[in-house]
């Protein structure tokens, strides 16, 4: 590695940047901070520099506790599930165990839906993928602990939202295959889902964009005076963004009926969290500086995801403000379709998380505490694999990449205004030429 | 002479200046460890070091400015923006501040920043990797916009960019990362070894800002384009048989007006093609220039051939994209006989 020789800077004539200003006084060795990558390629996973909290440790404040007040929350690490796999501490949700199970369904067939798609895309049958490995429990708890009529700005690795809300497989498979039945009419990128009818904002693909925008849902419900509240979710390296602070500041000036979920899964495609501002201190610490309650979460643990989601609905939905949540877990998989992370973190990096997996930390303890049993899982496994195989084969008849039926072109036209205007018009027109112009078509 | 794909021609470009000058930066998300998700600065911070190749934080708007506040303190940053779908967080930075910092300052402060960002479609990137805001930027006073074709002119016209002391918005069409592109994709794809501009010098060398390339002679038409249009454009006129001039403008900002006038004041007919929608589009101020310069001149109405008035559409890639087939109809217009 070259150190750039700085003091070229003291002679002028040899530095292009002159702008007519002497530098001086510039050290000849850099002292620019870097924030260290605990784990590269080649090296052993290091997981040393997360600060956790033993289970059931954390206190459980009264949700009208004023922000001020509660700022340990967002430094400490609220859990639910212990080692032994019981559930501990103030903040044991007591959920039935049926309801437990629903969480454990809604789990495994994100997964295993993430799964198949991710094959699908490998086999080239659709053209991009990003699987939520190892993050299931953020999406499908939180689902769990809101109402329907709660709106939710998801980000794109939050499908567990999707799948928890009754989102027909089918519909998500069509909208991954862009065919006759996508709910975007061909005009997104994979996994970028909606349901107004479920009241699931459209994704964008741009990055934090939904944070602010769920402020101002929950604004309005505030102003309409209704009790419904909104939820975001952004990744710790979309934090970055100034949308997620104009969506704290927001937040705090109206103490809108809203709750910001912060999903730290440690990787921002190859950026570690250092880079996002994590390593000085907790994500979940902004929610304080704004003035609003910030909590740090396992998010990887069910049980304290749901309990913590519930405190911060019921405080909104009482006034008492807005929450920021961070969720501490991992991103088990690669970025997306387009990304090789062997690249840049080390190999077996999930196997050593210390929060472990969701769904096998709840299946545990609900074998040891429910009556669940490795058999039903097992044909629990078999039903939800067999429902991914017969929803695929459903999606598959409204056409793929390769087969038909196509969506109708004409649909690129529309929607870009209420009505047409007369220039899109003229092109759609223009466009059937060049498609029936037939020394050109292929 | 080497070689050279467009990333490796543009890496090329930043290697030697991160060799000729200290004062020279680089930054962007994930462009330092990991080389960028196009591999354009592939093994730059191995050489170079981490503070001279930095990593940054998912904020482009701080990443502008943070460029502007280090070259008004005599660096020389090259920003990466990921994709130039990402750039609009940047954009007050860019306009109000990076744009106008000379003129407002009388010139006692400048940011010689260069911002590089893939554009552009033909990857099925959909509607937020798929766009080309050229247009935008050239609207913006005190910016220099530059679009390269190809890996020669890539690496000269960055390391111009570069050695600019004003800012540049410098486009990469990322179909053209790897090879030349002429609008059809059920063709296989072309590496740039089979192209004579995928020979490039391995050492300094610059491409200058503000001058367009004739790269084919012609008399029958001047065809006007700029980045991965001017390889559908050739293979166009080459299939429907004209003899057209076609010229790559390679720097939109300035524009080198005297190119295309002389050019179409000797065919008197002008086909204009871009990848960017149609309406206030980059053609219409090219469709001006030549109307104000060589009305007389002209033997046909002029043609834009462009993306549709509609965001990038996912599913429609290649009805969306401007293929030979769009360049057809405007030849048909454009070669009506006087």
């Amino acid at each position: 590695m070259n150190v750039p020789d700085y003091s070229v800077w003291f002679n002028e004539k040899q530095h292009s940047g002159d702008h007519g200003r002497k530098l001086t006084g510039m050290p000849r060795t850099p002292r620019l901070h870097l924030p260290p990558t605990p784990a590269r390629p080649g090296e052993s996973p290091d997981f040393s520099y997360l600060q956790l909290s033993p289970a059931g440790a954390v206190p459980r404040p009264d949700v009208n506790a004023r922000a001020r007040d509660i700022g340990y929350l967002s430094l400490e690490l609220v859990r639910v599930l212990d080692d032994a796999h019981d559930a501990v501490g103030p903040w044991h949700p007591h959920l039935e165990p049926a309801e437990l199970q629903v969480g454990l369904r809604h789990m495994l067939l994100t997964r295993i839906y993430d799964d198949r798609m991710q094959r699908n895309q490998r086999s080239g049958k659709i053209t991009f993928y990003m699987r939520s490995l190892g993050e299931e429990a953020v999406a499908v708890a939180q689902c769990m602990a809101l109402r329907p009529r709660d709106m939710l700005f998801p980000s794109y690795r939050t499908q567990g939202l999707h799948i928890a809300r009754g989102l027909p497989l089918v519909d998500m498979m069509c909208q991954l295959l862009s065919n006759t039945r996508d709910m975007c009419k061909g005009r997104q990128l994979p996994v970028m889902y909606h349901s107004a009818a479920q009241r699931l904002f459209s994704i964008s693909g741009n990055l934090a964009t939904q944070f602010p925008q769920a402020v101002g849902w929950a604004m309005a419900a505030a102003i309409k005076g209704e009790d419904d509240l909104a939820a975001a979710w952004i990744g710790e390296g979309s934090s970055a963004e100034a949308d997620f602070h104009h969506a704290l500041l927001f937040a705090a000036v109206y103490q809108a009926p809203v709750i910001l979920n912060l999903v730290n899964n440690q990787w921002a495609i190859s950026t570690f969290q250092g880079y996002a501002g994590g390593e000085q201190r907790s994500f979940a610490a902004r929610g304080p500086g704004y003035g609003i309650a910030g909590i740090r979460v396992d998010g990887n643990d069910f049980l304290a995801v749901h309990a913590v989601t519930q405190w911060a609905a019921e405080r909104a939905r009482i006034g008492a403000g807005p929450t920021l949540i961070e969720l501490v877990t991992y991103r088990a998989a690669a970025h997306s379709t387009s990304d090789d992370p062997s690249r840049y973190r080390a190999k077996d990096d999930y196997a050593h998380w210390p929060l472990g997996d969701p769904i096998e930390r709840l299946k545990a303890h609900l074998i040891k505490h429910a009556g669940w049993t490795e058999e039903r899982h097992q044909a629990l496994v078999e039903e939800l694999d067999a429902q991914v195989t017969a929803s695929w084969k459903e999606a598959v008849t409204h056409g793929t990449l390769a087969d038909g039926p196509r969506l109708d072109p004409d649909l690129m036209f529309e929607d870009v205004f209420k009505v047409m205007p007369p220039n899109l018009e003229r092109q759609r027109a223009a466009m059937h030429a060049e498609r029936s112009d037939v020394r050109w078509r292929k | 002479m080497a070689q050279m794909n467009m990333t490796q021609a543009l890496n090329s470009a930043m290697d030697v200046m991160l060799g000729r000058d200290p004062a020279v930066v680089l930054m962007g998300e994930d462009i330092g460890y990991f080389g960028g998700v196009f591999r354009v600065t592939d093994g730059l911070q191995r050489k170079y070091g981490a503070h001279r190749v930095l990593d940054t934080p998912i904020a482009e708007g701080g990443i502008v400015a943070a460029a502007i506040g280090m070259a008004v303190n005599g660096l020389r940053p090259v920003a990466e923006i990921q994709f130039a779908d990402y750039i609009y967080p940047g954009f007050d930075q860019i306009t109000s501040e990076l744009a106008r910092l000379r003129y407002r300052s009388a010139g006692d402060f400048y940011a010689p920043v260069t911002i590089r960002t893939p554009c552009g479609g033909g990857i099925r990137g959909g509607q937020t990797h798929s766009q080309s805001p050229e247009a935008i930027f050239t609207h913006v006073c005190g910016l220099k916009v530059v679009m390269p074709s190809n890996p020669y002119d890539a690496k000269g016209l960055l390391i111009a960019a570069i050695e600019d002391d004003d800012p540049v918005i410098f486009f990469e069409p990322k179909r053209l990362y790897n090879g030349p592109f002429d609008g059809d994709p059920a063709k296989p794809a072309a590496p740039w070894s089979t192209h004579p501009k995928g020979e490039v010098p391995e050492g300094h060398y610059r491409v200058p800002l503000g001058k367009a390339e004739i790269v084919r002679p012609g008399r029958d038409l001047t065809i006007v384009s700029y980045g991965t249009m001017v390889h559908v454009a050739a293979a166009a006129a080459s299939a429907h048989g004209l003899d057209a001039e076609i010229i790559d403008l390679r720097s939109l900002v300035p524009l080198d007006t005297d190119t295309i006038c002389a050019s179409v004041r000797n065919t008197g007919r002008c086909v204009i093609a871009h990848e960017a929608t149609r309406f206030s589009g980059f053609g219409a101020e090219i469709l001006s220039v030549i109307q104000e310069e060589c009305f007389w001149d002209l033997q046909a109405p002029i043609q834009r051939v462009t993306g549709w008035d509609t965001p990038y559409p996912h599913a429609f890639e290649w009805e969306y994209f401007p293929s030979q087939a769009r360049f057809a109809a405007a030849f048909r217009v454009v070669m009506e006989p006087a």
